[in-house]
């Protein structure tokens, strides 16, 4: 197979704006409608409960509303016959018995109700949670950089850096614009999303150091560009089949892990874009050069052992 | 560009190839692999043999031995009802039986209490949901286990409760500033009293002068040494006054003991539950985490759950008492006659140890009670040196109706009476006990009650019919990828390809393997970590092959063979490395759901490395090394 030779970064203009568009968007859609953020940040009660027939949706909250649970979200979860309802923190009110009464008063009225599950989280908890997941993320951003800048130089550091926080406001931003319920399980997955756009970036990034170092003529922009098209193949087969395994998992995981599976598919996706247009186009905005990449003694010596 | 002759080594590569053949490996590569591999399945292996649903009964105060005549009884009473027994044993305390499936556990146990349980009696037997392995005895005998399953897999009930720290620190503030009255009056130091002597984690005394105070800080600093408090003169009220301030140290041990205890107490409330392997757990500062698998009715546990066990101690009866004001206990086959006037409650024990008399060295337990039930104490037994005290245990115990309903009803049970040989104070001990008793008799007592109020901030209760269908839908989605992903790499790298399933197979393995020894918990999360491994797995495999291809360029099949897995070796281990960096970052900050994909990322990181480098390699080495190719299949 003969390797391509597509001009990458002739249409970096065109990505930098398109990047720029979407991290707009995504911070503007976080900022203004904000996540939607699951029970397991915002605290409050959780009922999933399965009819024996089809769920008649309205009837159920118009029902809930005449218990005193008039600001219940009443959804179908995966089936007709699956509800999901969902009550927001109440003050005042001993919050752990909620899941309870919310079973029996569907249950006096519809006998044939079955509990599936039911999860009820105080507000305190959530709000540490927040807490801790934002902590997480800026942790592993860090980590991740001063390694880099140890393997690499402080330019790359710089790049790849960006193209993670890229991907992270990019899934967030999804989320916020959809309107899918962000959960603990898509924290993680949005994590994930950073341990996967960074394998990516750094192959890519391995690549352009390693051309800096023995490619002796031409410029940055030739350099960056050729090792992009070397790494082309290999950036899209294993995109390709870490989506084939998301798609199993969209398709035959079952609701409960839809929304973990839903913000990988996004991050691979805007991951594997970013590690081409938002790390190397950072390392040529940088000005990167081949003295930043210059082997330092050791490493040399050890390289013509 | 120039071709380099030689290639850095690297922990996989083979300097060896340098001198010798390209592309072989020494026997005892192969031996290793070999060694992992055999490893690596056996291992694994367990986990074909889910374990069987089971009930555990074991006997709650109830005479009757558990025989082979209590056991066929038993297993007659199930069959009777349809249930499907498949299996039975007795066990040291108690005995296992086998049913096919989550719905005959649960109707079993329903027919089982029924059985062994006559309504309106305190319960006679503990009928306990649990799993029994099905693992050949041989895998066991070498330590092999399956993968225990999560709440959300096994169906379930997840609480966390927190602990009010704060009404604990107040709480033993309060006895301090007692303590501290006491010993200003015994010095004849005159304090004015300013209210409310405990503000937030400190006491605050005013007195009537300021030589008074400084009469005071002379005591006091000997009895709140730095650097546990910190004391020091202060304004009070417009007077002056000292401030005793806890140190940071201190009240993380009064946490910590508030914590310890609370657990102690929980693990023995959920021992009436009836779940063979519930989990308490400390979570964070505050927190204590309760599972309990196979639970399916959340406010019966609740309400078990809420229902902690007390203590009082009573004086013996007077010849002389009315006999209303009387309460007759059996204690060692004796009955003995209480006054019916309470001395304490346990909610004053604040501490209870075991330990040994410094003279004689036999053993006791050391009782501590906070400042109001340390002047109760001593206002009981002063005048009453010579007579004997006793202490009630008292445990709610389920008690079934006729109905089937289960409600708490008090179990009053004495256990101890002792002499009392002077007039107790805030520390008292009792000797005269084997250090078997002693030890029982000071868990008691610490069961007696919270160190510090809790209440559940957290609750998820998985039904059983959704545990399961989650891991139906789990397995087969990491069945589809899998198999997506299988077909995929020999349609675009050929013989390699192959390869490359051959060792994204065995890393599944390995996984399963390192996760079962290692007693991780199988989450849904857990579950997708697995399958995003496989799909990331699989990176490791085509930087190797593509680079391969982008060396057949220019070299020879044998040395771009070599030059492609040495290339990528250091690009690999990158870029894994920085993965593995952001798995330990989510384990280290994240809990539950995060805790659990973390565990399965990292560990898959790690194998995948073994499989996709050396595992590939030595098949491509068997395959190739050391023979004349024209052309790599790839």
């Amino acid at each position: 197979m003969k390797t391509p030779n597509f001009d990458f970064m002739g249409a970096r203009l065109i990505a930098t704006v398109v990047s720029g568009v979407l991290i707009a968007v995504s911070i503007g859609a976080i900022a203004f409608a904000g996540l939607n953020r699951g029970l397991d940040f915002t605290g409050g009660a959780l009922v999933e409960v399965g009819f024996d027939g089809a769920a008649d949706l309205p009837a159920i909250r118009e029902h809930l509303g005449a218990s005193g649970f008039g600001n219940a979200v009443v959804q179908n979860f995966g089936a007709e016959t699956e509800v999901l309802i969902r009550v927001p923190p109440v003050a005042d009110r001993d919050q752990s018995t909620i899941g309870d009464e919310i079973f029996e008063t569907l249950r006096s009225v519809w006998p044939g109700v079955a509990p599936r599950r039911s999860e009820v989280v105080g507000p305190a908890v959530g709000e540490e949670l927040t807490e801790q997941g934002g902590i997480a993320m800026l942790v592993a951003l860090f980590v991740v950089m001063v390694y880099i800048m140890f393997r690499f130089t402080g330019k790359f550091a710089i790049g790849a850096v960006a193209a993670l926080v890229h991907d992270v406001i990019v899934t967030l931003g999804a989320f916020a614009v959809f309107r899918w319920t962000f959960n603990l399980a898509e924290l993680a997955a949005v994590l994930a999303v950073i341990g996967y756009s960074l394998n990516d970036t750094i192959v890519v990034s391995d690549r352009i150091r390693e051309n800096f170092r023995i490619v002796r003529r031409g410029k940055p922009v030739d350099i960056i560009n050729r090792s992009l098209n070397e790494t082309l193949e290999r950036t899209l087969v294993t995109s390709l089949t870490t989506l084939l395994v998301l798609l199993a998992l969209l398709i035959a995981g079952g609701e409960q892990i839809q929304g973990f599976a839903t913000a990988l598919t996004i991050g691979v996706v805007v991951g594997t874009y970013s590690s081409i247009y938002v790390a190397a186009n950072m390392l040529l905005a940088l000005g990167v050069t081949k003295e930043d990449l210059m082997l330092p003694e050791k490493e040399a010596a050890d390289q013509s052992s | 560009m120039a071709e380099r002759g030689v290639l850095g080594e690297n922990m996989f590569g083979a300097r060896e190839a340098t001198r010798g053949p390209l592309n072989r490996y020494p026997l005892w590569r192969y031996l290793v692999i070999l060694t992992v591999v055999v490893l690596g399945f056996l291992y694994a292996a367990p986990n074909l043999f889910p374990p069987d649903h089971a009930l555990q009964i074991s006997p709650d105060g109830s005479d009757r031995p558990i025989d082979a005549l209590f056991l066929s009884d038993s297993v007659a009473a199930l069959e009777v009802e349809d249930v499907d027994v498949v299996g039975s044993e007795l066990m040291p305390r108690g005995a296992l039986i086998r049913v096919g499936s989550n719905e005959d556990q649960l109707r079993g146990r329903a027919v089982l209490d029924a059985a062994l349980n006559p309504a309106g009696e305190v319960r006679a037997f503990v009928i306990a949901l649990n799993l029994a392995s099905t693992t050949p005895a041989w895998l066991e005998s070498i330590g092999g286990k399956p993968m225990a399953k999560g709440l959300d897999l096994s169906g379930g009930i997840h609480f966390v409760l927190e602990v009010d720290i704060d009404s604990a620190i107040s709480k033993r503030l309060g006895d301090e500033a007692e303590n501290v009255r006491v010993r200003l009056r015994e010095e004849r130091i005159r304090y004015v009293r300013t209210g409310d002597m405990v503000v937030g984690n400190a006491m605050q005394i005013a007195f009537a002068d300021a030589p008074q105070r400084d009469r005071a800080l002379g005591v006091l600093e000997e009895d709140y040494p730095q650097p546990n408090y910190k004391i020091g003169p202060a304004e009070v009220a417009g007077r002056p006054g000292l401030a005793i301030e806890i140190d940071e140290t201190q009240i993380d041990e009064i946490e910590d003991y508030a914590i310890n205890q609370n657990m102690v107490s929980l693990r023995n409330r959920v021992d009436e539950i009836g779940v063979s392997e519930p989990l308490v757990q400390r979570l964070g500062s505050n927190r204590i985490v309760v599972d309990l698998p196979g639970v399916q009715d959340a406010s019966a546990a609740k309400r078990i759950l809420d229902k902690f066990a007390n203590l009082e101690f009573h004086l013996l009866a007077m010849p002389d008492d009315r006999p209303s004001e009387i309460e007759e206990m059996v204690y060692e086959g004796r009955v003995r006659r209480l006054q019916k006037t309470i001395i304490v409650t346990g909610d004053r024990v604040t501490n209870a140890v075991q330990g040994y008399d410094p003279q004689t060295s036999l053993p006791q337990v050391n009782i501590t009670l906070d400042s109001i039930g340390g002047e109760r104490m001593h206002d009981f037994t002063a005048p009453n040196v010579g007579h004997s005290m006793a202490i009630v245990f008292i445990e709610q115990k389920p008690v079934k109706q006729a109905d089937g309903s289960v409600v708490p009803r008090e179990d009053r049970r004495l256990i101890s009476v002792a002499t009392i040989q002077a007039a107790l104070g805030y520390n008292f001990r009792i000797t005269g006990l084997s250090a078997r008793e002693a030890q029982e008799l000071a868990l008691l007592l610490r069961a007696g009650a919270l160190a510090a109020p809790m209440r559940i901030v957290e609750e998820r209760t998985v039904g059983a019919s959704l545990g399961e269908e989650n891991i139906e839908r789990g397995m087969y989605a990491v069945g589809a990828g899998f198999l997506l992903v299988l077909i995929f790499m020999p349609l675009y790298y050929k013989v390699f390809g192959l390869i490359a399933d051959a060792a994204l197979t065995l890393n599944l393995i390995i996984l399963v393997a390192v996760m079962s020894i290692l007693g991780a918990t199988l989450t849904l999360p857990g579950i997708a970590g697995i399958v995003l491994t496989v799909g990331m797995a699989v990176d490791a495999n085509v930087l190797i092959f593509s680079r391969i291809r982008e060396e057949q360029a220019r070299s020879p099949p044998q040395r771009a063979i070599q030059a492609g897995y040495d290339r990528a070796f250091l690009t690999i281990l990158d870029a894994n490395v920085t993965t593995l960096f952001v798995a330990l970052i989510l384990l280290s900050i994240g809990s539950g759901p995060v805790a659990g994909f973390a565990v399965t990322l990292a560990i898959g990181i790690v194998t995948s490395m073994f499989t996709a480098i050396m595992g590939s390699r030595a098949v491509v080495n068997l395959i190739y090394g050391g023979r004349r190719v024209e052309a790599l299949a790839i």
